[in-house]
């Protein structure tokens, strides 16, 4: 087999490029006359043979696991791989992206070394071009976190590009990003290169062969079968690029993968007269939507149309190959973009447009990891055309997933488990995609919303608020308000509302936080995940004490925040639990938990036919009364004591509100300020919102959204799962002790770790920035991803802001570490470390100074009533 | 001064601007044309302040007079219109000095005032367009004409041109016509009227004519001859139709009287030359017989001292004839078999750039008059087709001319135009009305007919026309996608190809009608051949009286064939 891959690869490097791959087709068809005869079992089926199948197997192989197999339908290294254009990007908006990138560069540069077969790796550099001052913002952003991670980079003046690149056409130029360490590659030989690595650590590679479907027993993957047999194995990953999604419903049991393809075209040109500098930099000019490089002394240049062409809507069809051809008209306002950016490219002689595929994904992102139904079974696909860059770094995490449980760094964003089977419809994956493929190169601006694949999950009070000016986003398909626009107000259009700045909504929002403090105002919050878990013994309080770290042995009608730890002390959940019987209890957590939190719940819960779990998100209607008149409203409609004595906080209880009865009322906001969050069955909760309204009228009532809850909850210094909290987040070093109780009696998921961290100290610790000399309406807003600084040292990332109507300033979540002097290894972080440091926070090259704290700021001043403040709620953001 | 007439009397047709015919204006006061050329001056020169005298007198005059020569002596510029293409070289020349006019007004005040938006533009392409589609019996249309795409863009007001398009009901077949009128609309609106009945009573058997005849005798319901097919613009008018009705029954009486009995075979050569022949005839007549009413007897007056041409398609199964009379222009749009267009003209334009129609002329008259007959490429010095209807001027004698207008009505007698007298004017008539008839028998690669008024031959090249009706018809999504293949193509030239092909893909989805297709590229289009909105938006909102400077009266009939009929006869024969 080796020997045979090994053939192939051989005369790969006699005949690189894209014309004398026939030659390559006619010797592996020679080959496959020999029938093969599948192995019959393998630790690890490998679907795909493209860079991110060869990727993962050798990762997997390098880290020491055997038996594994890799099966290719066509032949290796065909599809997008063969197609791709060769451009390794580091200038990524996505921290974990920008990682993924840098590792890959750094494995494609000694892989040559390594194998001996040549991957055309060619250290060029990039530059990525700017024509409007918002797009320059969006560079230095990229610039600023890629200077902090080590990638040289710099902004550069439109002089300079026209010196680092002889035809570009820079006068509609504000400024450029120049990244010299990105590379081009021919992605074909580094994904043989890859095979061969494999190959030579044991990987059996297997091509002309297709994975018809995977068999799966009690939600485990058994094995999997072929067109030429079947393999019995214990992990299947499916890198089947875009048939990913087809192979994934194939299954018994069907794995969601939602990705779509869409048409892509780049050009080739025949080269010049005097053939290009082969080090001449690749451009992306994300304005004029088109990236060019340099190929075989000519060009490659290719774009992401406004327009985008989705394709194989209904799978897998040959008809729609064949039909793969050039389409100049399409391509057509790419070409005016390409020749307004090169005049010279007039007299250049066109070599073909090449048609290839790429898949992209709902939200932009790939997706890695296992899906939440079947154990065993891996995805890594969906790239978004970013296969190549993203492909080193997506295989080496998804083998550390597969072999120690989790990859070395966070990759919730990419989790297959943030999408579930809603997102799997194919007219939605369709409408999306036509929106996602223009999004690669449109400006990236803060809290931006997809505008299509909306409206599908909504409250039923969606129409209620509609018409009271709530505008909406949207969150596992879920549809929550962001701000009401009053009446007789106006907002900007949807394109010109995207800015760095101050938004248009600034105020708007300020009178929801002021009256969410002075009188009382309502949230739909009905997104919210919610689960009950119910058992005829005491089987649900075991396993909860098992799975959660705070005491869940609490009197009836107590509610607890507590996370759901993973071994490593990290959080995988963020949730508010109230007992509602001895043997009930109702979770609450955030929005985009409803897979993950539900496979986790599974893999970990005995599986007993006494212990009930049920999703009842859907059953609910979630309001929150935020406001110090929140008691007054609810005790007029309910008859009952709401006073403190009677409703302490962190309270939960069944009460009649209006005529409706049975309604769940817990006194918490998941904001710190005072008031009540009401679950409401959902035929009740018209009413009980009309007669909140009309008898809140004279308190002063209104509607606010989330934008108003968040500025209050990062004012608070309560992180949010998702994004301040993650996987590889401890409660320690987030100030989460009070939510963990080490001596609860039972050894629950990541107490040794907890423990472990007790002793020795954490090495990072989030921190509370409140922005000293920024000018909420001149400077850049913070959004999250900004480097902090240390005492002019980088010490780690903010991962969110808002502004703070009761500060008046702008505050950041961050985590902050302590890198040695010496060798930047981590060293542990104390209060002190935190407390002596002078702060600064780096927006788009701008560095301004904070203050860091380690508590919230009112806690100072009302010492009092902290332990309340801090219990009060805390997890948010769902 | 010039502007006066232009004004005031323009249904009088004594303006000189944009006139087939025509004759300096004098006033009493001002008795050589010499003098009145400083009032076009007067009047052109704010308007092109930055250019010399001599453009604009290239473009006041020239463009003016394209179709008659005020007094040539004064006139230089016209070498251009010797040019191959003059109608594209002189458009283009004014055209610069407008645009610099307009940009210049632009800054100074009204910024977007001459800019139409595509919704404006289009509702004034679309104001006369016409479709019609031979209804189908059965699901099938055993007519070898699918149907027709007619529609005219004025460039004088009012329009001098006329359309007619009629299906004959008592023999087969199917009559067209386009009708350029010069000095008024008068003649070619009467033409437009009558034409089509003298042809269709040219092609009646001796029967059907006698049964007429018997029917209007005792007074009983007339047999139809032809249905029209009109649009809502195209008017008859009311107060003629009487007289019009007994000119042409006395037609019908003499052809019946003339024939013997003997059912010989119909010439539709003959009968279009003869149709053509007797309504000139019947117009001449009528404007020398006068009417006691004097609504009508000035209005045959003006038919006859007005004048058009005629360009006339009759289409019965695979027979199609073309009568001409003028220049305007029938064109076949035949497709070859490797999908290209190419253009078969099926009618000769009666002007001074045809040889066969200048040797005709000297032959018609004395040797001496060889250098004036035909002056400065116009019939006299004075009227550009050779030939026409009306226009009586140059077809009475002088006795005969000055007695009519002695006798007529005022309005006629104070009418500078119609008491000049042409110069050189020895040996009438010098005008006829006789057309030249082409057949051409159709085959399954004809694929269309375009009889346009010359308003569209001077802007655009046959072949161009051709081939866009033709890509019109065939639909864009028929166009072949751009393979490169193994050719060598340069970024620049696909860039280029690609623009054309965007720029006509938007223009070909606004338009239903080919006509109104083919007008919009005549007056948009840039140096590409693409459309281009903002010529187009400038050319039509040109204000009425400097109109006719950049453009003439358009007028387009697209007669699409059937070629499965088509076909289906020529097997037949086979």
């Amino acid at each position: 087999m080796l020997y045979r891959l090994l053939s192939i690869v051989q005369r790969q490097r006699t005949s690189p490029g894209w014309q004398t791959w026939s030659s390559t087709r006619s010797s592996t068809s020679a080959t496959e006359s020999h029938s093969v005869t599948l192995p019959a079992q393998a630790y690890v089926v490998i679907c795909g043979g493209g860079i991110l199948g060869t990727s993962v197997a050798y990762h997997l192989s390098k880290m020491g696991w055997q038996d594994i197999v890799l099966l290719e339908q066509g032949r290796l290294a065909a599809g997008s791989t063969r197609f791709c254009a060769g451009i390794l990007s580091t200038a990524r908006h996505s921290s974990i992206e920008q990682k993924m990138a840098d590792y890959s560069n750094k494995l494609y540069c000694h892989l040559e070394q390594e194998t001996g077969i040549q991957t055309g790796y060619l250290r060029t550099g990039s530059i990525s071009l700017a024509q409007t001052q918002d797009r320059l913002i969006s560079l230095k952003r990229i610039n600023s976190r890629l200077n902090v991670v080590g990638i040289p980079s710099e902004i550069i003046s439109p002089k300079k590009v026209a010196e680092l690149h002889p035809f570009l056409n820079v006068h509609d130029l504000v400024g450029a990003l120049h990244v010299p360490e990105d590379a081009v590659v021919s992605s074909p030989d580094v994904a043989l290169a890859l095979a061969s690595a494999a190959s030579q650590n044991g990987v059996q590679i297997y091509d002309r062969t297709s994975v018809l479907h995977v068999l799966i027993k009690k939600g485990q993957v058994t094995g999997v079968e072929t067109d030429k047999g079947q393999i019995e194995c214990q992990y299947f990953v499916n890198c089947a690029g875009q048939w990913a999604y087809e192979l994934g419903l194939s299954n018994e049991e069907p794995v969601s993968i939602p990705l779509h393809a869409c048409e892509h075209f780049y050009l080739l040109t025949r080269p010049w007269e005097t053939p290009l500098q082969s080090n001449t930099p690749t451009i992306v000019d994300a304005d004029g939507r088109i990236y060019i490089r340099n190929w075989q002394g000519g060009i490659l240049s290719g774009g992401f149309e406004k327009n985008p062409k989705p394709i194989f809507t209904e799978g897998k069809n040959q008809l729609e190959i064949q039909n793969l051809r050039e389409d100049w008209d399409h391509f057509e306002p790419l070409l005016s973009s390409l020749l307004r950016r090169m005049p010279v490219l007039e007299t250049l002689e066109i070599l073909k447009l090449v048609n290839c595929p790429e898949t992209f994904t709902p939200d932009m992102k790939c997706i890695m990891g296992e899906s939440p139904v079947v154990q065993g079974y891996f995805v890594l696909a969906g790239m978004n055309s970013a296969g190549l860059s993203l492909g080193g770094g997506a295989g080496k995490f998804l083998a550390e997933w597969m072999v120690y449980g989790y990859p070395t760094e966070n990759v919730w964003e990419l989790d297959l488990q943030r999408f579930g089977a809603l997102q799997s419809s194919r007219t939605f994956l369709r409408h999306r995609v036509m929106e996602v493929m223009p999004l690669m190169y449109d400006l990236k601006v803060p809290r931006w919303d997809f505008q299509t694949g909306r409206q599908l999950r909504t409250s039923p009070l969606y129409d209620r608020l509609d018409a009271q000016g709530a505008r909406w986003m949207e969150k596992h398909g879920f549809e929550r308000p962001k701000y009401f626009v009053p009446p007789n107000k106006d907002l900007l259009a949807l394109e010109q509302s995207k800015t760095f700045y101050k938004p248009d909504w600034f105020d708007i929002v300020e009178s929801e936080v002021k009256c969410c403090k002075e009188a009382v105002c309502v949230i739909d919050m009905s997104s919210f995940t919610k689960f009950e878990i119910t058992s005829t013994g005491d089987q649900a309080l075991e396993s909860l004490q098992y799975l959660f770290s705070n005491d869940l042995d609490v009197p009836v009608g107590h509610i607890v925040h507590t996370g759901m730890l993973n071994e490593c002390g990290g959080y995988e959940n963020d949730c508010s639990i109230a007992r509602l019987n001895k043997r009930s209890f109702f979770m609450i957590s955030p929005t985009d938990q409803q897979v993950h939190c539900w496979a986790w719940l599974n893999k970990y819960m005995p599986k007993d036919s006494s212990l009930l779990l049920e999703d009842v998100t859907w059953k609910y209607t979630a309001l929150n009364l935020i406001g110090p008149r929140a008691v007054d409203v609810l005790s007029e409609l309910s008859y009952a004591p709401m006073t403190p004595d009677h409703f302490p906080t962190l309270f939960c209880k069944e009460m009649s509100v209006g005529y409706a009865n049975g309604i769940r009322v817990m006194s918490m906001t998941h904001t710190g300020e005072p008031g009540f969050m009401l679950y409401i069955p959902i035929e009740y909760a018209l009413h009980v919102y009309n007669e909140v309204m009309s008898v809140g009228q004279k308190y002063g009532i209104r509607n606010a959204g989330y934008y108003a809850l968040r500025s209050l909850r990062i004012e608070k210094f309560f992180a949010f799962w998702g994004q301040d909290l993650n996987t590889l987040t401890t409660p320690l070093e987030c100030g989460g002790e009070s939510r963990v109780k080490l001596e609860k009696g039972i050894d629950f998921i990541g107490r040794n770790a907890l423990l472990q961290q007790k002793q020795n100290g954490v090495y990072k610790r989030l921190a509370m920035f409140i922005l000293d000399d920024h000018d909420t309406d001149l400077d850049l807003w913070p959004w999250w991803g900004e480097p902090i600084y240390r005492n002019g040292k980088y010490a780690g990332k903010t991962t969110s802001s808002a502004y703070s109507y009761t500060l008046d300033r702008h505050v950041c979540l961050g985590y902050v570490h302590n890198f040695s002097e010496d060798n930047g290894e981590e060293q542990v972080v104390t209060a002190d470390f935190i407390n002596r440091g002078e702060y600064e926070i780096d927006i788009a090259g701008h560095r301004f100074q904070a203050k860091a704290k380690l508590y919230p700021v009112t806690s100072f001043f009302t010492h009092k009533r902290r332990k309340d403040d801090v219990e009060l709620s805390d997890f948010h953001g769902k | 001064m010039l502007s006066a007439p232009c004004c005031d009397d323009r249904r009088m047709c004594v303006c000189p601007g944009p006139r087939r015919i025509g004759i300096p204006v004098r006033t009493s006061s001002l008795p050589l044309f010499s003098d009145a050329m400083p009032a076009p001056t007067q009047l052109f020169f704010p308007l092109i302040r930055n250019c010399e005298l001599s453009r604009i007198y290239g473009t006041a005059c020239y463009c003016h007079h394209k179709h008659l020569c005020c007094s040539p002596t004064y006139i230089p510029q016209n070498r251009l219109r010797y040019t191959p293409h003059p109608a594209y070289a002189t458009f283009c020349r004014p055209r610069e000095n407008w645009w610099q006019y307009t940009q210049g007004r632009r800054y100074a005040s009204t910024p977007q005032k001459f800019y139409l938006t595509p919704p404006q533009v289009n509702s004034i392409l679309k104001a006369n367009e016409y479709s019609f589609k031979v209804p189908e019996f059965d699901g099938k249309n055993v007519s070898s004409i699918l149907g027709f795409d007619s529609n005219q863009l004025p460039a004088n007001a009012p329009i001098e041109d006329r359309r007619s398009a009629a299906t004959c009901l008592q023999t087969r077949g199917m009559l067209l016509g386009v009708f350029d009128g010069h000095a008024g609309c008068a003649c070619s609106q009467a033409v437009s009227e009558r034409l089509f009945y003298y042809i269709a009573v040219s092609l009646l058997p001796h029967e059907t004519l006698l049964e007429i005849e018997n029917a209007v005798e005792s007074g009983r319901a007339l047999l139809p001859i032809l249905q029209w097919h009109k649009h809502p613009n195209d008017y008859f008018s009311k107060e003629a139709s009487k007289l019009y009705f007994n000119s042409l029954r006395t037609y019908w009486q003499e052809l019946i009287d003339l024939n013997t009995g003997e059912s010989a075979d119909i010439d539709v050569k003959e009968a279009l030359i003869n149709a053509f022949k007797r309504l000139d005839n019947d117009i001449s007549l009528e404007a020398q017989v006068g009417d006691p009413n004097s609504f009508l007897n000035y209005l045959v007056l003006r038919v006859a001292f007005s004048g058009a041409t005629a360009c006339v398609a009759h289409v019965d199964g695979v027979d199609l004839h073309v009568a001409n009379t003028g220049d305007s222009r029938a064109m076949l749009g035949v497709q070859e078999e490797d999908g290209s267009w190419s253009a078969v003209t099926l009618s000769n334009d009666h002007n001074a750039q045809n040889e066969r129609e200048l040797e005709r002329l000297k032959l018609e008259h004395p040797k001496n008059e060889a250098k004036s007959v035909v002056k400065q490429d116009r019939l006299l010095g004075l009227l550009m087709p050779f030939r026409a209807f009306g226009d009586v001027k140059f077809k009475w004698s002088i006795d005969l001319q000055k007695r009519v207008i002695e006798s007529g009505p005022d309005q006629l007698n104070d009418n500078e135009y119609t008491k000049f007298i042409p110069p050189n004017y020895h040996t009438p008539p010098y005008l006829t009305a006789e057309p030249e008839v082409t057949y051409h028998r159709l085959r399954p690669q004809d694929k269309f007919l375009v009889l346009a008024t010359d308003g569209l031959w001077e802007t655009m090249h046959r072949q161009d026309v051709v081939r866009i009706v033709g890509e019109y018809l065939t639909g864009m999504h028929q166009q072949q996608p751009i393979a490169v293949g193994g050719y060598k193509v340069t970024l620049g030239q696909m860039h280029g190809l690609l623009t054309e092909r965007r720029a006509k893909m938007s223009s070909v989805f606004e338009d239903q009608n080919a006509a109104t297709h083919l007008i919009r590229h005549a007056v948009g289009n840039n140096e590409f051949g693409a459309v281009d909105h903002e010529r187009l938006s400038k050319m039509l909102s040109l204000p009425e009286e400097l109109a006719r400077m950049y453009r003439d009266d358009i007028t387009i009939i697209v007669v699409q064939f059937n070629s499965h009929v088509v076909g289906a006869y020529q097997n037949q024969e086979q």
